[in-house]
């Protein structure tokens, strides 16, 4: 194999591959990155054997082939030559070396046969759509910080993409919770996107599949079936095992008869909440909210530490309340809203309480108050 | 040099006889009076209290443990001639001593002697700071004006009123620190009562080996030896600093310890780190029923624990111990910490679901560490339980019926599993 390629579309082919190979596996091929040349393009090809991610860049190959070889060894490399230079891989298939060479710089890198790279396995999708990036930005973006990191209940450890019943009608919509907190997130139902399995997305490959999003007019073809997911966008093709569990029956976690209504301007009631909680120093921050005609006061109390207290003007006339809140959730949450007023409906300060963005039904969050 | 006699408490100048009663238990020591940090530990505890109880057991090996499976709590000095040891497995020890009468503990008689012992220590001072229910730090720093007697005199004492009235024996470490006053009440068991003076210090230490210190365990010997040092003796060759790259926050402690250097305070509270419970099944057993059983009881005693200690846990434990005793630990974060004894079951069972060894297990163990105070336990709701907090508060309700009715007003079916 011997091929030609420019440093900065090598840089970003590596750079996604070494991203998805697990830093500490016992299985040394997992490690490298599978380069294949052919016709006038190279594919970079990682997997950690639940995520694999198949990276294809335009190059001059003057002689077709496949090695592997070390993807963060590769990336390091790559990262540390100067921009705009032209790079050569070059393999001859009986050393067990794969050359580097960049202007003056040259590098020997051990290789691995092609032949013990696990490639996944293909599989039929029952539904293929497509879907502008930043629609599936606002789905992903919107709901992974709900995703939970407690591995027994592993199910909540990804995000909930399926199909769900909104206003008559039907949404593409994600979900994601820890227990504490929830996002529901819908999107327009994409032409053929009926047929999608409900499939929970790991966390891992929300975050991968981030990096694919960045570009506002790139269309995504996505594929689903009962184990899979696969997001093609043009160049690199992202393909996942999905989680194998039962995501929660979370609508009736979502409260629809929370009458009292606050309206609040989003970023100042983070910043309040932000400034309030640092007298706190305990590691699950509680906030009390005290609401009155049109008043709200923020109060932290630690008896170890100090106490502090802000007062927001706020739209509110139902009954006095208070709630508290861990500080941390209210943050993420209000951080989440960018156009309007951030929109809390409250039923008691037992239950669990609603927020969304003015009147937008289509990113809705629940956050589960704390004892105060 | 000053002379005290362990019977009749005479305090008089050198000698080896006591001049007023003519026994030869006298313990003399050029500091014995300026001393005033003791460690005292209890004679084979258990056993000695079954002893006590049952006096056709006073010649015989006897072993506490449980039944023929599990592990050797405690062994009599009869049975430690044989070469019973604590903590070894029972098959082991019956085949080192097949005529030992095995008994099954009483941790209430134990836990009753042991709450006699704390009381004639409390007469002594108040600064005691209980490490198990058979053994006590206790600083007696400036009591002797109070006492009419210097600390070794009442320590003496108090070992003798423990034999007289109770009929339990223990040793006594007296030093300048917490440190060596450990060390030196394992000098001379049974019935000893051992000394390290300031001067001794360095002498005495020297060719000691370093797994005196207690907490150097097989890993910290280990990277000891792999570093040569074996004596205190060795680590007195090393820097400061060395150590402390080498072995961290520990190698500190090291460096101060091979000095003789030991400044932690005899505490009346030192700090719970966790709370756990585990018990060894009669047979081995794969029954997920019987084992979720255990699971709940287990959770339960540690959140009882909790609550008395006001005390809750962020992370939630399991602990299981295979037919060949090999044992496996799952261990979770919960978001908050918790004292309820369903959130701990079920958190435990959760680990238990994800264990793919199917068993059969020896051992279970459950318990709750990363502790905070109870206030802030049990405050974040959860969404997809809704029922969690109606369960916390019926668990709550009856931790007050039993406290008013006892402990067995009110039980859950699962605990009869």
């Amino acid at each position: 194999m011997k091929l030609s390629i420019e440093r900065s579309a090598l840089l970003k082919a590596v750079g996604q591959a070494q991203s998805v190979v697990e830093r500490r596996n016992t299985i040394p091929i997992l490690a490298n990155v599978l380069i294949e040349a052919e016709g006038d393009q190279a594919s970079f090809r990682a997997t950690d054997l639940d995520i694999e991610v198949v990276d294809e860049a335009p190059a001059k190959v003057e002689r077709a082939g496949a090695t592997t070889v070390n993807a963060v060894t590769l990336h390091e490399i790559v990262r540390k030559l100067p921009d705009g230079s032209l790079v050569t891989l070059t393999d001859d298939g009986a050393s067990g070396r794969m050359t580097v060479e960049a202007g003056r710089s040259n590098f020997s890198l051990a290789t691995l046969p092609r032949e013990d790279f696990p490639v996944m396995a293909t599989s039929e999708y029952e539904a293929n759509f497509v879907c502008s990036a930043p629609v599936l930005r606002r789905l992903f973006d919107k709901s992974k910080f709900a995703i939970s990191t407690e591995e027994t209940r592993y199910y909540l450890n990804g995000v909930y993409m399926h199909i769900a019943d909104a206003n008559g009608g039907q949404v593409l919509r994600c979900v994601a919770t820890d227990g504490h907190r929830l996002a529901r997130i819908d999107a327009d139902m994409p032409a053929g996107a009926e047929g999608l399995p409900g499939v929970i997305v790991p966390r891992k490959t929300v975050g991968e599949l981030r990096k694919l999003l960045d570009d506002d007019d790139a269309e995504i073809a996505v594929s689903v079936s009962e184990t899979k997911i696969r997001f093609a966008a043009p160049g690199i093709t992202l393909t996942s095992k999905v989680i194998d569990g039962t995501f929660p029956d979370y609508t009736r976690v979502i409260p629809s008869g929370n009458t009292r209504r606050l309206e609040v301007d989003a970023a100042e009631f983070a910043k309040a909440v932000d400034r309030v909680a640092t007298v706190s120093s305990e590691r699950s921050r509680a906030v009390k909210l005290s609401l009155d005609e049109d008043r709200l006061v923020l109060s932290v109390n630690a008896p170890d530490s100090g106490a502090a207290e802000e007062e927001l003007a706020v739209a509110y006339g139902d009954d006095a309340l208070e709630i508290g809140f861990n500080a941390k959730y209210l943050l993420e949450i209000a951080s989440q809203v960018d156009r309007e007023n951030a929109v809390f409906l409250f039923n008691s300060s037992g239950d669990p309480t609603l927020m969304r963005e003015g009147n937008d039904e289509t990113a809705v969050y629940v956050v589960m108050p704390m004892r105060v | 040099m000053p002379a005290l006699c362990r019977d009749c408490l005479k305090t008089f100048d050198a000698g080896k006889r006591c001049p007023e009663c003519g026994r030869p238990r006298v313990i003399s020591h050029p500091e014995l009076f300026d001393l005033s940090i003791a460690h005292m530990d209890c004679d084979a505890f258990y056993a000695s209290v079954e002893k006590r109880d049952d006096p056709s057991l006073r010649d015989k090996p006897v072993i506490i443990g449980g039944g023929r499976r599990g592990v050797v709590s405690t062994a009599c000095y009869i049975a430690r001639i044989r070469g019973v040891r604590s903590a070894m497995p029972m098959f082991q020890a019956l085949k080192l001593c097949p005529d030992a009468v095995v008994v099954k503990g009483r941790m209430s008689a134990y836990v009753e002697a042991s709450r006699q012992i704390r009381a004639m220590m409390d007469d002594l001072t108040p600064v005691i700071e209980p490490l198990s229910l058979d053994e006590a730090f206790l600083d007696l720093k400036g009591t002797a004006r109070l006492h009419h007697a210097p600390p070794a005199v009442m320590l003496a004492r108090l070992v003798k009123r423990m034999e007289d009235e109770l009929g339990l024996t223990g040793s006594i470490g007296l030093s300048h620190n917490k440190f060596l006053a450990k060390v030196a009440s394992d000098l001379d068991k049974p019935k000893g009562f051992s000394i390290i003076g300031k001067a001794e210090t360095a002498s005495f230490l020297k060719d000691r080996p370093v797994r005196l210190i207690w907490g150097v365990g097989g890993q910290t010997q280990a990277a000891l030896d792999k570093a040569g040092i074996r004596t205190f003796g060795d680590l007195l060759r090393w820097e400061k600093v060395d150590l402390v790259a080498r072995f961290g926050g520990m190698g500190e402690r090291l460096w101060h310890l091979a000095r003789g250097e030991d400044r932690r305070r005899v505490s009346a509270h030192a700090p719970v780190k966790s709370i756990s419970n585990e018990t060894t099944f009669g047979e081995d057993t794969s029954d997920v029923d019987i084992l979720d059983g255990h699971i709940w009881r287990l959770a339960e005693n540690v959140a009882d624990r909790a609550k008395a200690k006001n005390k809750a846990g962020r992370v939630v434990t399991l602990k299981l111990k295979r037919s060949n005793h090999s044992a496996l630990t799952r261990r979770v974060s919960l978001g908050d910490p918790t004292q309820i004894a369903d959130r701990i079951y079920r958190t435990a069972r959760g680990l238990f679901d994800q264990v793919s060894d199917e068993g059969p297990f020896r051992l279970l163990g459950v318990g709750i560490s990363h502790l905070s105070p109870a206030s802030t336990a049990d405050v974040e709701g959860d969404l997809l339980d809704p029922g969690a907090s109606l369960r916390a508060g019926a668990e709550r309700a009856s931790d007050s019926i039993r406290a008013r009715f006892g402990p067995d007003a009110i039980v859950k079916g699962r605990a009869l599993r």
